[in-house]
């Protein structure tokens, strides 16, 4: 309840809806109205903790192997020197502030991490995504997802009584750890746990590159669109539980299988189904954090949570400010960088307990240190508006306009619709001429044929405006409608017009009276499918009865000119008055007869009159 | 002339626009002048499809007509010739009754592959450019029309560095621009073989 007011405020006034839930949180949290307790809102943080889940599922379905791999330098190379560089200053930070060695180690490494979901979310909201800043920021976050999991194998080294580690040295593999697993690890020796990791991880590799595709048909040639999305949230769910079983972070794992599934062409149906639940999710996610902000620590040690706070979002912007000049992002960038990851993460919650538990860390260190990050993720949506209202602004007119073509974001110019008899033409000649298309089709078998030609083709049915816009129908220039069903054309033609009046609708027409609905729907160009087809052997007809080639071919094109004219002019003629049509479609027949009689003539004429010497000869005789 | 404006109609044509490195700036040099229309016929009629009437109309309504294209062979790409041929119909443009275009002024401007120094007796096309465009001139005498010394860009071969091609594409705007204007010392035209060879003198 206190989402729905608070969030629609805060995107009025311009604040982002992550900012609003966290309002809405702090307000019914313990400290606001204290509608949720302080034990209520951790079992509420954990139910949401799937929002982010479900979050690395869509990112993973956004990011096609090859993406990945081509951003391994940012991850590896920027995210690594930033956990490494922001996780020494704050250690050192730390000494400085009195903690011992081991302590400040664990509180540089989990202070190094930032929020995935906030600053993922914001991002988003503001398409910043896919700037370089937002590239780079997204290959640190993941670089910390990643690194999460040798950091949580590596805290319990670091405990403050040397015997509770021994357990755990002895699975010392980096890659075994999470609260749970560091229970089951004493049962099970240190190579099975990492067998049984590698396993999981294999097995979504190999289930979802080979199993899922025919699972997905199986349930698409259903057509039940209920059972596809129950599907959907059971793959990330089960996917989610099964890493938490073998001790890996969910996130991500589902990350893993959306990047495996990024490839499927089931991929923008899944992305449809999940994201309203994703949202919601994380919606409430946020709204946990907010209300686990600890007002009464505040209240005791206002000064030292300030200063922390400050100081993370201060020595964490200079870093990644320094990280994004060294490589080479531009000025403009590397403060947006610096900015959007300049706060402590969700993670941080889970590794101080984690910490604690494994007394690695005393309670009155990280009580203050957890209300500092939260504190300090509240404050990431308002300093992006700073940097939005204060910073941007100065760079606007230094930085000249540049081309989109240079980010790569997996979106083609051209989304065809229908990729049946008619599509596939339109498809291939597109293709053929190095243009890229998306193309959305809902017969599966066809699916799967064409996939086996490299075309890039999903699963799905285009009269559901959500899905033209998964397929990117905002970012691209040309939608092609080239679906069987007369009703549908209309349908998506009109929807699409509503939705994108930048697009360009090139639609199908089944015949002259569906053409003229076409165009009062403002389609931007309508073919009737059968007319060129029709032309073309009108014009083998003519050569068979003797006409020259070159004269039945020019009869021809008088003949599609008049015509085109003449159907453009009859569709806005009914616009005009609805009467005119009907009783012009009444008439049909007649009309027609009359109609192409007059024209047949004119035609020939002006077929005739080109290189027609008579008129000379006349009039030298 | 001068304070009236003369509407200027170019017909544009050149095949392959998107490989052009000339012309391309030439044409963009010109595009939304006021008074000028240029007309991209192989944009227009893409299966050489030319709509007579709407073409001669457009004639009636300008004064100076550019005949704007690469030079091939020693003539117009295809489409050109085409339009010649179906345009200028007898009893419109040329005959007893054919007197639609005259008093109008004819401009070629083209662009040739070879440099000025291949038009001549010694150089591998043996005649001059004024020589190789008589047919166009004869084309505009017989239509009753005026014509102009003929804008030439020769050597597109040899043009590498984009400020020379701006250059032209400057000259090019000028000239048209004065065309428009009547800002042209029209006595003078006779001196010149190209239009483009000494700009200062007849501006």
């Amino acid at each position: 309840m206190a989402a729905v007011v608070s969030v629609p405020i805060a995107k009025r006034l311009g604040l982002g809806s992550v900012l609003g839930y966290l309002i809405a949180g702090i307000l019914i949290g313990p400290f606001g109205f204290g509608f949720l307790g302080q034990e209520h809102s951790d079992d509420v943080m954990h139910f949401a903790e799937f929002g982010v889940v479900m979050m690395l599922f869509l990112v993973g379905l956004e990011l096609q192997p090859a993406l990945l791999w081509r951003l391994r330098i940012p991850i590896l190379g920027l995210g690594g020197l930033q956990v490494a560089v922001t996780a020494l200053v704050i250690a050192v930070v730390g000494i400085i502030a009195g903690l011992s060695w081991p302590m400040a180690q664990a509180v540089g490494l989990i202070l190094a991490q930032s929020s995935t979901a906030i600053v993922l979310q914001t991002l988003n909201e503001k398409g910043l995504m896919k700037t370089e800043a937002g590239q780079s920021a997204f290959s640190v976050l993941l670089f910390q997802d990643i690194a999460v999991i040798p950091i949580l194998a590596f805290l319990p080294l670091l405990a403050m009584k040397p015997g509770s580690s021994t357990s755990l040295m002895s699975n010392g593999v980096i890659l075994v750890a999470t609260g749970q697993a560091a229970e089951q690890g004493a049962a099970l020796p240190g190579w099975l746990q990492t067998l049984v990791v590698v396993g999981t991880v294999g097995s979504i590799i190999v289930v979802g590159r080979f199993l899922m595709r025919p699972i997905f048909r199986f349930i698409a040639d259903t057509q039940l669109k209920e059972i596809f999305t129950a599907t959907a949230l059971l793959l990330v769910i089960a996917i989610a539980l099964a890493m938490q079983q073998v001790g890996l972070s969910p996130a991500l794992g589902t990350f893993v299988a959306g990047v495996v599934l990024a490839d499927n062409e089931y991929r923008h149906e899944l992305e449809t189904d999940i994201d309203p639940f994703k949202g919601l999710l994380l919606g409430l996610f946020f709204i946990s954090v907010g209300a686990s902000i600890d007002f009464n620590l505040l209240v005791q040690q206002p000064l030292l949570i300030l200063g922390v706070v400050l100081g993370l979002a201060i020595a964490k912007f200079t870093i990644l400010f320094g990280l994004g000049q060294c490589f080479k992002l531009p000025l403009s960038q590397s403060i947006l960088f610096g900015c959007a990851l300049a706060q402590g993460g969700e993670f941080a919650f889970v590794l101080f307990s984690f910490a604690t538990q494994n007394q690695v860390l005393p309670a009155s260190v990280a009580n203050p240190l957890v209300v500092a990050v939260a504190l300090s993720m509240a404050l990431t949506p308002l300093i992006m508006i700073i940097h939005d209202r204060l910073v941007q602004p100065r760079f606007a007119e230094l930085t000249p306009d540049r081309d989109d073509d240079e980010i790569d974001d997996n979106e083609n110019p051209v989304v065809i619709a229908g990729f049946g008899r008619f599509g596939q033409i339109v498809g291939r000649l597109l293709a053929a001429n190095g243009c890229k298309a998306t193309i959305l089709d809902h017969n599966p078998g066809q699916i799967e044929m064409l996939r086996r030609f490299g075309f890039k083709i999903f699963y799905g049915d285009a009269s559901r405006i959500d899905l033209l816009q998964t397929a990117g129908a905002a970012r691209a220039k040309l939608l092609v409608v080239a679906i069987d069903e007369r009703d549908t054309i209309l349908e998506v033609v009109e929807l699409a017009r509503k939705r994108f009046p930048h697009l360009k609708i090139l639609a199908r027409a089944i015949d002259r009276s569906h053409a003229y609905e076409l165009m009062r729907r403002g389609a931007d160009g309508v073919q009737r499918e059968t007319f060129g087809s029709a032309l073309e052997m009108g014009m083998e007809a003519l050569k068979l009865l003797g006409v020259r080639s070159y004269k039945a071919r020019r009869a021809v094109l008088v003949f599609k000119e008049h015509d085109e004219a003449a159907l453009q002019e009859m569709a806005f003629a009914g616009k005009r008055d609805e009467t005119v049509l009907i009783a012009r479609s009444r008439q049909l027949a007649q009309q027609l007869e009359q109609l192409l009689q007059a024209d047949d003539q004119e035609l020939t004429n002006e077929v005739d009159l080109a290189w027609d010497i008579s008129a000379l000869r006349q009039e030298k005789s | 002339m001068l304070g009236t404006s003369n509407q200027i109609l170019i017909l544009f044509a050149h095949p392959a626009l998107e490989k052009s490195r000339v012309n391309r700036h030439l044409i963009q040099a010109v595009r939304g002048l006021d008074s000028v229309t240029v007309h991209d016929l192989y944009e227009e009629y893409p299966d050489l499809h030319i709509n007579v009437k709407l073409e001669q109309n457009l004639l009636l309504a300008h004064d100076i007509i550019v005949f704007h294209h690469p030079f091939y062979w020693y003539s117009s790409p295809a489409i050109l010739k085409e339009w010649q041929d179906l345009v200028l119909q007898h009893g419109f443009a040329y005959g007893h009754e054919g007197v639609a275009l005259r008093g109008k002024k004819f401009l070629s401007a083209i662009t040739t592959g070879g440099s000025d120094k291949a038009y001549c007796r010694q150089g591998y096309n043996f005649f001059t450019i004024r020589e190789l465009l008589v047919p166009f001139e004869q084309t505009a005498r017989l239509c009753g029309m005026e014509y102009l010394p003929p804008f030439v860009v020769h050597g597109t071969h040899q043009l590498r560095e984009q400020d020379q091609i701006a250059r032209h594409a400057e000259d090019y705007r000028r000239a048209i621009v004065a065309l428009r204007d009547g800002a042209i010392a029209w006595d003078k035209l006779s001196q010149v073989k190209l239009l483009n060879e000494n700009l200062a003198l007849i501006l």
